[in-house]
């Protein structure tokens, strides 16, 4: 399957272009203050950030509604983001407080908001494969045109549960969408060295439809992304989207704190934080060259964002710790 | 009443929910055709949407368990035997036993997973394991071991419709056939039942262990010693008060189990009598399980390693 380039954005208002990149711009800068606050130690765990991936979570979720599902990865604060999570909420969480969405219990790696069928990031490789799955025999099973959306990276692609994914997917028609993202590395190894073959073509031989995207290209991947829930939304069954990314960031911040050498080149990293490779900058010129943004327009854009994380970390910071008897509860209803 | 051996019992457990509430949906490896009785004419009844045929692949099938019921399905995650809990093990452990607590409780996993336990059947290492110690080390699930046609569907009927995953696990076959109630029947879960009453020694027994402890103590009458003999029918939540109450009063503990004996339900009951019981006890705590030991195929090396009636027998009388 190829992606369908006449389906272009043309369609979509300036407006709401606009309120595409800002979401774009609101996980970069969230993810930039967890990167700082990380080395403040200002939040008790790890984090993996997205940085370098806003375009596939943002196209992508833009062809959602809250009915719809979506399971993700241990990358999953842009997800969570696209899907239309609350920031604030999700920053006490990963500053471990009550106020957190999970109230403090899952931490960066668990940001879930089930209201808002986000049915969570995941601390297990390929652990949003099942739940996806479930979502979408659900969905199918309420015929009301609901899809489920699985997150995961090119490190998965090598968990055993995909082919499951695929064959049960594929045999039942499910209204569910596989988006592959392959940043290039598996935790702290290129893909290549972990991985034979291509990955958009294991989906191939279960009768599932692919597409191949540059996910650093918002326009390609919001279009590839359209054509997938489309097919979904119509009862065609699942569709595979491998988008070739780049993970800009380490496997974990700070991670040369416990790692005894480096394992790529800050050439190749300064590559992919180029204007021509990095997805922010790339769809900020878009904007640009079709004059819907300015340089006073991208400002105040950057202004009003930063305004909105800062206010999500002072909510955060602010927030009271989780009552300890907390700890004993939800486990059981 | 009905007189019906077990896997009918749960059969018509099952017909009996899924007309109740259309929300229960079932899925499984060969659930139409139903190798061992649980699920037939399920699939003609309910159709094939609801009573669906999977792929031979229990991670999906665990996890996906997880998904439907966070969407708003009841599913029942038929597994076959117990030893394909393994290979879906991944879900069970870091999805279905987690997913709620680490969302800060925001949603309900109300989902069923059954599979039968335990050898007997010349079924080899890999079909006639009693994984329940590492379920039950897992937090976040339920854990229910029916005895019997009668439990097998009043515990069935409950485990459907608790709001949390819960391990539904029974012999593989079918039993005797017994008395069981014809209407909407359900035994809650986290309660045992005393089957037999005894001032001597209590014998706790579970699942399949439970007929032969029965009959152990039908011996031991005959020799001047009054067993009283505990179903436990749920392992978690359990029912430290049935056990304690009984020991309190007899002052002996034997508990007959059919999973290994290291960190087991056995260990793990003993350790309760020694914590809330120990003033009471008049002797060592003793537990007729099976050696860290795979099950083997040869009848008679099987019968050597599974508890049978003579254990049971010996066991108390080394304690009386």
């Amino acid at each position: 399957m190829n992606v369908n380039k006449h389906n272009t954005l043309d369609n979509l208002s300036d407006e709401k272009l606009v309120e595409l990149y800002k979401k774009m711009l609101l996980i970069r800068k969230c993810e930039e203050h967890l990167s700082s606050a990380t080395k403040e130690g200002a939040f008790p765990g790890a984090v993996h950030l997205y940085i370098g991936q806003e375009a596939i979570a943002v196209s992508m979720c833009d062809h959602l509604t809250e009915d719809d599902w979506i399971s993700s990865t241990h990358r999953g604060h842009g997800h969570f983001i696209a899907k239309g999570g609350d920031v604030n909420t999700m920053m006490a969480e990963i500053y471990g407080k009550a106020t957190g969405i999970c109230n403090g219990k899952g931490g960066s790696m668990h940001v879930a908001d089930f209201k808002k069928g986000i049915m969570g990031a995941n601390g297990v490789v390929g652990g949003g494969m099942g739940l996806a799955i479930g979502a979408a025999l659900a969905a199918s099973m309420d015929k009301k045109n609901k899809v489920s959306v699985v997150f995961f990276g090119d490190g998965a692609a090598n968990q055993g549960v995909l082919m499951e994914a695929m064959n049960i997917s594929s045999l039942w028609k499910l209204p569910l969408i596989f988006v592959c993202e392959n940043n290039q590395y598996s935790e702290f190894t290129h893909t290549s060295e972990v991985t034979s073959g291509k990955i958009v073509d294991r989906a191939k031989p279960f009768g599932i439809p692919t597409l191949e995207v540059d996910g650093n290209n918002f326009i390609e991947m919001w279009q590839a992304s359209a054509q997938a829930v489309l097919r979904a939304r119509n009862n065609q069954g699942p569709t595979f989207i491998e988008a070739h990314t780049y993970r800009q960031r380490g496997h974990v911040e700070f991670e040369y704190s416990f790692l005894s050498r480096t394992y790529r080149d800050q050439d190749e990293v300064n590559k992919w934080l180029a204007n021509d490779k990095d997805p922010l900058l790339r769809f900020e010129q878009y904007l640009f060259d079709n004059s819907i943004i300015d340089n006073q327009k991208t400002e105040a854009l950057n202004n009003e964002i930063d305004s909105v994380v800062k206010e999500s970390v002072s909510f955060a910071v602010n927030s009271p710790l989780p009552d300890l008897s907390s700890a004993f509860n939800n486990m059981i209803a | 009443m009905s007189r019906m051996r077990m896997m009918p019992a749960i059969n018509s457990a099952l017909i009996e929910e899924m007309d109740r509430d259309k929300k229960v949906i079932l899925y499984g490896e060969d659930a139409g055709i139903s190798l061992l009785g649980q699920t037939t004419g399920l699939q003609e009844r309910f159709g094939k949407d609801r009573v669906r045929d999977t792929p031979i692949c229990e991670n999906i099938m665990t996890g996906m368990a997880v998904g439907a019921a966070a969407a708003g399905y009841r599913p029942i995650c038929h597994l076959l035997y117990g030893n394909f809990i393994y290979t879906g093990f991944d879900s069970i452990a870091n999805q279905a036993a987690k997913l709620k607590y680490m969302t800060g409780g925001q949603i309900t996993l109300p989902i069923v997973y059954m599979a039968v336990i335990g050898g007997g059947r010349s079924a080899a290492a890999q079909h006639s394991d009693t994984p329940y110690p590492a379920l039950m080390n897992l937090g976040g699930i339920k854990v229910v071991v029916p005895s019997s046609a009668r439990s097998a569907k009043g515990l069935l009927k409950a485990a459907i419709r608790d709001d949390n995953p819960v391990f539904y696990l029974t012999a593989g076959s079918s039993g005797k056939p017994e008395e069981v109630p014809d209407d909407d029947f359900i035994l809650p879960i986290g309660k045992a039942e005393i089957l037999r009453e005894g001032n001597d020694i209590t014998i706790v027994a579970i699942g399949p262990m439970v007929l032969k402890a029965v009959e152990a103590s039908l011996a031991l009458e005959k020799i001047g010693i009054h067993a009283e003999v505990i179903d436990l029918l749920s392992l978690l939540p359990i029912d430290e008060e049935t056990i304690i109450n009984s020991v309190k009063k007899t002052g002996r503990l034997v508990i007959v189990d059919e999973a290994r004996d290291v960190c087991s339900a056995a260990s793990h009951i003993a350790a309760i009598a020694a914590d809330k019981a120990f003033n009471s006890l008049k002797s060592p705590v003793k537990r007729v399980t099976v050696d860290n030991l795979a099950i083997p195929y040869s009848p008679i090396l099987e019968d050597q390693v599974i508890p049978n009636v003579e254990n049971i027998v010996n066991t108390v009388r080394e304690l009386i």
